[in-house]
């Protein structure tokens, strides 16, 4: 399997260097080559990949509804473990005799199984995978774009190729940090995160999904900390890992419901084979929520409905017990008219919002964004690549992988949170000075936007943008690298005028602010963002107008369109249009390497052409489209929570009038932001100075980024200190008493017992020793050494002892 | 008989008066190994030269010899009782070699003595003192 090879073609790069990384080479030079081949490698398999599935599933223009998906399994060696569409294929073709436009189509995939963890019964952890048109997309932009970040690490991290100085680390000595480079650590743990990436992007139960989540945020740990030194960069990296558990506690609530109600934690049907050798087709998520025999509508499923409900489960096979199939007969016929009740639909919803959790963490969604402006501190590859382009997209790719199995509740839950984000990241970007924290903000409110648009019904819109947004956001942070390079500060108002000296990023980096916000001449042709903004844009009015109450929604977006190309242009005037600022940073600054800028300049011609469709119809549009999860197709009507909700028909959206006002809307936000912005940062009609200092309360609440970091810290960081002194004080105070005084006890009756041991015991054996002593004195005076006298001794003894004996012998006789 | 009764238990009053009426016996025999004896031991205590301390080890030892080979010939004891064999003689004949030996260790000693002391009075032999 090709993509299976290209997963972990990184994987042995990060097992090769973790090993061999510091021989690799002067200070490990050739772990860039090791860690760029292995990437190549990827790109190369994920091409042919790529290639492979176009031949078997060619793209078309697609007409909603009504095209095949000509599933057909091309590769006889998975044929076994594929989720086969053909049967789907024939009740659709039937269906297609209508020439019904709202005709289920089932999308091309393949699903299986590499290796089980765990199976007990019916219930398995496996790693496996799901691969459809998205998941050969997301592989091919994936390792594109890591492929050129790892180029132009190689140029980047150059300083790391020898000893480093760093000027950020401030020694108690009150000198500088002096420390070996770590070239190929930086590489390794790219590597590593390729390969978690491309896991999740393959991944074909939740599971595995999770497994990869937490490597892609432990190898975003090692790189946000990459100069751990620092003390910012060290407490970036580990916000911005726990920030991210606190969404993947409610992801693991989430696998928890699907998991307890379900059993499966699969995507697709799979074949479950017993102990006792007979295999079993187990329904996948995507088929328990949205059944085939209900034309992939979605419904609560069983399982769920029998856990919500589970006392009257288990009273009627209480009552059926013994006879033939413990009542399940019984059970079975009444689930309808429970889920008709409603029960279970908590559970779905619960289950919904729970993935979303996770997803709102890894995405840097409100109210878990935090985290993401603060992981600049990474090396800038590694923001261009983790923390723009790929990482933070995996939070929006799972909500649109787990796309079938979210309710109207929960997509509206989901399209509030993309509002929300969407809003407060751009107001954010508009007052920041630090360029990377206004591409990362920008980032955020990209992410808000892709939120927003799987929110509202627009699954192909929002996978879209992921997609444009992956190359126009990264080429946008290399570009940004490149001018810190040259400028060595990241503070965007002691730049200016660079674009006379750094032609090549102006250029590109003006692609990439053009592409951000959806330039083109309307209908007719324009850059990548154009297309999947437009398509947002339209989404959401579709939506607005199908729910008036959450019309909102759609003012977001616009709003948000406006803010976006307001910040980026005043990013791109401040950079490099005028006149310098500070004049000793122009006169250093340069061009960068070849090496770095030929991946800007192959991102940008990506960031222009990535959302063409050619005239065969062949488009990523439509190649998302291919994907489209059954069912998803139709307007969907539900909710419960928040009344009756109506998530319309993607298709509606490219519908005349609610197209041509969404793309009148975002054209005439773009080009007001952008005249806004020119007006005061290249004209200079209007000094911000003073729009600043007449909306000050505005701008220091923006310019400290909502009192965000404050709020938190204030709910959550400080009450944990107060609990953790509190709880130093109890142990100091109390435990520490406690086990003090014990200790002093002890040593008193130690003291006790010294003395008893020491008077008492030691006196008697010294008076026992003294006693003997003096009596071996005395005896010593009859040792006198004269022969004589112990002769008389012995002959004295003897006749004493004779006389004795006679004596006694007489008694003896007498008696 | 009174004469030899001065100093001595009224036991051995008739012992002694018989001893010189009676023909040659045990009891002889063992008076004269008593007398043998008691020469011994008194010449061991008086003797200041180590050399005659040893002829008085040599006395004590045969004047027990005299004892053993007396008891041990039945000619000497008369009919009737038990016979011992030659026990008697052969213990004898032991303790003439132990004497031997013992009288060879002796002499080796006291040469040795005189050679550090330049003397063999034994009463300058004090150097075990306790």
């Amino acid at each position: 399997m090709l993509l299976g090879l290209a997963w972990l073609t990184p994987l042995v790069s990060f097992v090769a260097i973790l090993f061999f990384g510091p021989r690799m080479g002067h200070h490990g030079k050739n772990a860039a080559w090791v860690a760029t081949a292995a990437i190549v490698t990827s790109l190369v398999l994920s091409l042919a990949a790529f290639g492979t599935w176009l031949a078997a599933h060619p793209v078309t223009a697609v007409a909603h509804g009504s095209h095949d998906s000509g599933a057909s399994p091309a590769d006889a060696g998975h044929s076994e473990a594929t989720h086969d569409a053909h049967g789907a294929d024939a009740g659709h073709d039937a269906h297609a005799g209508h020439a019904d436009h709202h005709a289920v189509h089932v999308p091309a995939a393949y699903s299986g199984d590499w290796y089980t963890l765990y199976q007990g019964g019916e219930l398995r952890l496996s790693i496996g995978w799901y691969i459809d048109a998205l998941t050969v997309l997301m592989f091919v932009v994936v390792t594109f774009i890591a492929t050129c970040i790892h180029i132009y690490a190689s140029g980047y991290m150059h300083d790391e190729l020898h000893d480093v100085t760093d000027h950020e680390v401030h020694l108690s000595g009150g000198g500088h940090l002096h420390r070996p480079g770590r070239f190929p650590r930086f590489f390794q743990a790219l590597s590593l995160f390729c390969f978690s990436m491309l896991g999740i992007v393959i991944a074909g139960n939740l599971a595995m999904v999770f497994i990869f989540w937490e490597l892609v945020g432990i190898s975003s740990w090692f790189l946000i900390g990459f100069y751990f030194e620092r003390k910012s960069a060290s407490t970036a990296a580990n916000k911005a890992f726990i920030v991210n558990r606190v969404g993947d506690f409610g992801m693991l609530i989430g696998l928890m419901a699907l998991w307890g109600a379900l059993g499966t934690l699969h995507f697709a049907d799979s074949t479950v084979t017993a102990i006792d050798g007979s295999a079993a087709t187990k329904p996948g998520l995507f088929s328990l929520v949205r059944p085939e025999s209900s034309g992939y509508a979605l419904q609560v499923p069983d399982g769920m409905v029998k856990f919500a409900n589970a006392e009257e489960v288990g009273r009627i096979a209480s009552e059926h017990a013994g006879r033939p199939g413990d009542g399940a007969d019984e059970i079975a016929s009444r689930i309808d008219g429970w889920r008709s009740q409603g029960l279970g639909r908590w559970l779905l919803f619960i289950a919904g919002v729970g993935i979303f959790c996770g997803c709102v963490g890894k995405s840097a969604q409100f109210p878990l964004f935090v985290w993401l402006p603060d992981a600049m501190e990474g090396p800038t590859p590694v923001s261009a690549l983790v923390h723009s382009a790929t990482m933070v997209a995996a939070g929006v790719y799972l909500v649109g992988r787990f796309y079938p199995v979210l309710t109207p509740d929960v997509l509206l839950v989901i399209a509030i949170v993309g509002g929300i984000t969407l809003f407060i990241a751009a107001t954010i970007a508009l007052v920041a000075n630090d360029i990377k924290r206004v591409l990362a903000y920008s980032t955020v409110s990209q992410l808000g936007y892709m939120m927003l648009a799987l929110g509202v019904g627009g699954w192909s819109a929002g996978l879209f943008h992921l997609v444009t947004h992956a190359f126009f956001k990264s080429l946008l942070f290399l570009c940004s690298g490149s001018v810190i390079h040259a400028c060595h500060t990241n503070d965007m108002r002691k730049m200016g005028g660079l674009a006379r000296v750094m032609p090549w990023t102006a250029g590109t980096m003006l692609v990439g602010c053009l592409a951000i916000i959806g330039a083109g001449i309307p209908f007719v042709i324009g850059l990548s963002g154009y297309y999947s903004k437009d398509a947002i844009l339209a989404q959401a009015l579709s939506y607005s107008q199908a729910n008036p109450a959450w019309s909102i929604l759609f003012y977001a977006v616009a709003g948000g369109a406006f803010l976006t190309a307001f910040y980026m242009f005043r990013l791109w005037f401040m950079t490099f249009a005028g006149t310098p600022r500070d004049h000793h940073i122009a006169e250093h600054a340069h061009e960068s390497p070849t090496v770095m800028v030929a991946p800007l300049a192959v991102l940008s011609v990506l960031a222009i052409v990535a959302g063409w469709t050619l005239p065969g119809g062949f488009g990523i549009a439509n190649l998302i489209e291919q994907a489209r999860p059954a069912g998803t197709e139709a307007t969907t009507v539900g909710g419960f929570l928040f009344g009756s909700l109506t998530v319309p028909a993607e298709h509606l959206s490219h519908e005349g009038a609610v197209h041509i006002t969404a793309t009148l809307t975002a054209f005439v936000t773009a080009a007001a932001g952008v005249l806004l912005a020119a007006a005061m940062y290249l004209w200079r009609l209007i000094s911000p100075t003073v729009v600043a200092y007449m909306f000050r309360p505005v701008y220091s609440f923006l310019a400290h980024r909502w009192y965000f970091d404050e709020l938190y810290d204030a709910i959550f960081v400080q009450p944990a200190f107060a609990v953790a002194s509190l709880a130093s004080g109890t142990d100091r105070g109390v435990i520490d008493r406690l086990i003090d005084g014990i200790a002093w006890s002890a040593r008193q009756l130690a003291v006790l017992d010294a003395w008893i041991d020491r008077n008492l015991v030691d006196g008697l054996v010294n008076a026992t020793a003294t006693a003997t002593w003096n009596v071996g004195l005395e005896l010593k005076k009859l040792q006198t050494g004269r022969l004589r006298q112990y002769v008389m001794f012995i002959v004295v003894g003897t006749v004493a002892l004779f006389v004795l004996a006679s004596m006694l012998f007489r008694a003896a006789l007498a008696g | 008989m009174t004469y030899l009764a001065v100093g001595l238990p009224p036991v051995a009053v008739p012992l002694f008066a018989g001893l010189l009426s009676s023909p040659v016996g045990v009891a002889h025999y063992l008076v004269v190994g008593a007398i043998l004896f008691t020469a011994g031991v008194v010449c061991m205590a008086l003797k200041r030269n180590a050399l005659g301390v040893l002829m008085g080890i040599e006395l004590v030892l045969n004047g027990a010899n005299v004892n053993f080979v007396a008891f041990s010939s039945p000619s000497l004891r008369g009919e009737g009782a038990a016979s011992l064999g030659l026990d008697g003689q052969v213990i004898a004949l032991f303790v003439i070699l132990l004497a031997a030996a013992e009288a060879a260790v002796a002499l080796a000693i006291t040469l040795n003595f005189y050679n550090n002391h330049a003397t063999v009075d034994i009463d300058r032999a004090e150097d075990l003192k306790g």
